[in-house]
């Protein structure tokens, strides 16, 4: 009789205790434990994973000179422009002997049939149409470097990462000043003898510079 | 500067037409034996790594066929089974059959190929219609490339973190597999998916020509969010830019908010590491967001405090939109469906039961409902959604269906958990204009002629 009464307590003081719990600085816990395990009470040698430190300290320093190695972006702001220069004469010679296999001989795209696994190279001359940017509305209208690419920095950036096709990052930083010098004057964009290095391609403003909005989607009913 | 994810569909050297048809040409071309195509595989790229690889690294492939012929094994590399069409008994329960084998080989009845092969510069579609359920084969994953497959040899790729960082980081690929993982289910959809469909409709398109640069499947990675925090990414940094270790070094930026959030650094798919054409060894994974965006062989992430304007996120993978501007970083996919059957080429027949089924997605989350017409969009019907359905994953949809021998016109309509609907052609029409290049998520539609065949619906 007082065994059961005295387990009976112990049930009562338990159950208060938790209750208390529950209102107390050790409910939170009590409440992740809970729904990590559910019902089942852990046993005493089983803990939950204790909190991982800020950082785990793997992988390897990297150098300043492997970021230099591998770092070739050039954004808009002019950030990663290299030292060097290039003329659209100059750009013209290299445009002949390493675009125009492909681009065609005045960048009007490709000319002949294209290698095998490779579609036409696009044309990158052209700044048709000069009045509004609908290329929305005209399934006709091609795409140019001229009509609608936003930034002369991302030509260069862009050339000299990707091209060539066949030979990737071969030109050297005043042959890619050189071909975007070439570019931008068959597009009309800066005269037939100006020198684009660091300082001035990043003054040239493109003519489609302010026709790009940013995404605002948001999901829902109303489909943008 | 090359041109564009479907190209490959729309160049002449790889006419619509075996696209259209649903299948690789070879793949049902009975001039064309699968030992032929084994052998000429053999030939070129497995003959030429063997050769490359040392005495001591060839060894295994003569180990690998137990009780057989080792001067057979040592002469070729060993094939996936011992499978054709000559060896089908009459009766599989009259005598043993084929061993085991080290690599699993499909039914020689079944010969699922993405197409059109042999692009470097352009894309190869998933045979969306030969599939069921929501998973996408490995070996029947879209490809899309700019500079072809980057092989990458594990032991010597690192992946660079750096910019706007406490600690600008180097990780080998054993660094990656030692941080916490993590594993997720999502679809992966190309940009230009349905841009084919759109620009140069054909009734005789599949599922797989119209819609075909999707897959769905199981990733495991690390969570960008880990990398971030062993990197210490500083308080300005906004965009992280990401650029790829293969031939077009292929770069775009990501807001930093999205790398916190589900991002991962992928090193397998479908419990395997990735296949080359997908990324070997690692990539970057955006759940939901635009395919482009998901850096293969990700070499490169610069922290900063903006986007880095490169190539593929200005002059290309923009929306021309029908007010004169065009939309930039619209890297969300929006709600999405397509019926995979009855599809071209299946021919229907009248007054039997029959299911309609395909998939949806949505970059938003959850498909809350796809709704499916049998009457040309007249009126719907609100389709069984195979359970579990995933966040950002394709989810399959089916309906019961009795076609009834009249001309009718199917299609679907995914409905996601933000209330977003898929448009109807007329709408996208007005608001993305005719000329618009990308996320192409209008409602397909399915004609089904009083014959029974089915044909894509060009007018929508």
């Amino acid at each position: 009789m007082s065994g059961a009464r005295g387990g009976w307590l112990a049930g009562f003081v338990l159950g208060a205790v938790l209750v208390g719990c529950d209102r107390g600085p050790l409910a939170d816990r009590a409440t992740r434990t809970k729904r990590a395990f559910g019902a089942v009470r852990l046993p005493s040698n089983v803990h939950a994973v204790p909190v991982l430190p800020a950082h785990l300290g793997v992988g390897r320093a990297a150098t300043a000179d492997e970021i230099a190695a591998w770092d070739v972006d050039v954004t808009p702001d002019g950030h990663g422009l290299p030292v060097g220069s290039g003329t659209p004469a100059q750009g013209a010679e290299v445009f002949a002997a390493k675009c125009a296999a492909c681009h065609g001989p005045a960048g009007e795209g490709q000319a002949g049939a294209p290698p095998a696994g490779v579609p036409p190279a696009p044309k990158l001359v052209g700044r048709e149409p000069r009045d509004g940017f609908p290329f929305g509305q005209d399934p006709k209208l091609v795409k140019t470097v001229g009509n609608y690419w936003p930034y002369a920095t991302t030509v260069f950036d862009y050339v000299r990462r990707t091209m060539p096709l066949t030979a990737p990052g071969s030109l050297t930083n005043n042959e890619v000043y050189a071909v975007v010098a070439f570019l931008l004057a068959r597009n009309e964009i800066v005269p037939k003898n100006a020198v684009m290095d660091s300082a001035t391609l990043v003054a040239v403003k493109m003519p489609a510079r302010d026709k790009f909005v940013l995404d605002d989607r948001k999901g829902g009913a109303n489909f943008k | 500067m090359q041109e564009d994810e479907t190209a490959g569909q729309e160049t002449a050297d790889s006419p619509t037409g075996a696209l259209g048809s649903g299948n690789a040409p070879e793949s049902r071309n009975g001039g064309v034996t699968r030992r032929g195509l084994i052998a000429a595989a053999a030939a070129t790229a497995g003959g030429a790594i063997l050769a490359r690889l040392p005495a001591e690294a060839q060894a295994p492939a003569t180990r690998a066929v137990p009780g057989g012929s080792a001067t057979q094994a040592s002469s070729a590399p060993p094939v996936a089974g011992p499978f054709d069409l000559a060896s089908v008994p009459a009766d599989a329960t009259r005598a043993p059959g084929p061993p085991t084998s080290a690599l699993g080989a499909r039914s020689p009845f079944e010969t699922p190929a993405r197409a059109p092969a042999g692009v470097i510069s352009g894309s190869s579609y998933t045979p969306l219609h030969e599939l069921t359920g929501t998973v996408t084969p490995s070996d029947l994953v879209f490809e899309r490339h700019h500079a072809g497959v980057a092989l990458i040899d594990p032991a010597r790729y690192e992946l660079l973190i750096h910019g706007l960082v406490d600690r600008p980081t180097v990780f080998t690929l054993d660094d990656l597999r030692r941080l916490p993982n993590e594993s997720r289910t999502c679809f992966l959809e190309c940009s230009g998916n349905g841009r084919g469909a759109f620009k140069t409709p054909k009734r005789e398109m599949s599922p797989q020509a119209i819609d075909g640069l999707t897959s769905n499947g199981e990733w495991t990675g690390v969570p960008l969010s880990v990398l971030f925090r062993e990197v210490g990414v500083g308080r300005g940094a906004s965009w992280f830019r990401a650029e790829g270790g293969d031939a077009s070094r292929l770069s775009r930026s990501v807001p930093v908010e999205k790398g916190m959030a589900d991002a991962m650094i992928a090193f397998a798919f479908n419990g395997e590491p990735l296949r080359p054409a997908n990324g070997y060894p690692a990539r970057l994974l955006l759940p939901g967001y635009e395919g482009n965006a998901n850096i293969k062989w990700v070499r490169r992430i610069e922290l900063a405090d903006g986007p880095g304007m490169f190539r593929d996120e200005t002059s290309k993978y923009t929306d021309p939109l029908a007010n004169g501007t065009a939309r930039q970083f619209s890297l969300v996919m929006d709600a999405k469906s397509i019926i995979t059957a009855p599809a071209h080429p299946t021919r229907l027949v009248p007054n039997v039961w029959t299911q309609i089924t395909g998939i949806a997605w949505t970059g938003r989350g959850k498909i809350a409902r796809v709704d499916v017409s049998t009457d040309g969009g007249a009126s719907w019907l609100v389709a069984e959604l195979q359970e579990p359905v995933s966040s950002l994953a394709h989810t399959r949809f089916r309906l019961p269906w009795k076609w009834d021998g009249k001309r009718t016109v199917l299609m679907s309509r995914a409905v996601d958990e933000t209330g977003g609907v898929q448009p109807t052609l007329a709408e996208f029409r007005a608001k993305r204009g005719a000329g618009t290049d990308y996320h192409f998520s209008y409602i397909r539609a399915w004609v089904v002629e009083p014959d029974g065949q089915v044909f894509f619906g060009v007018d929508g």
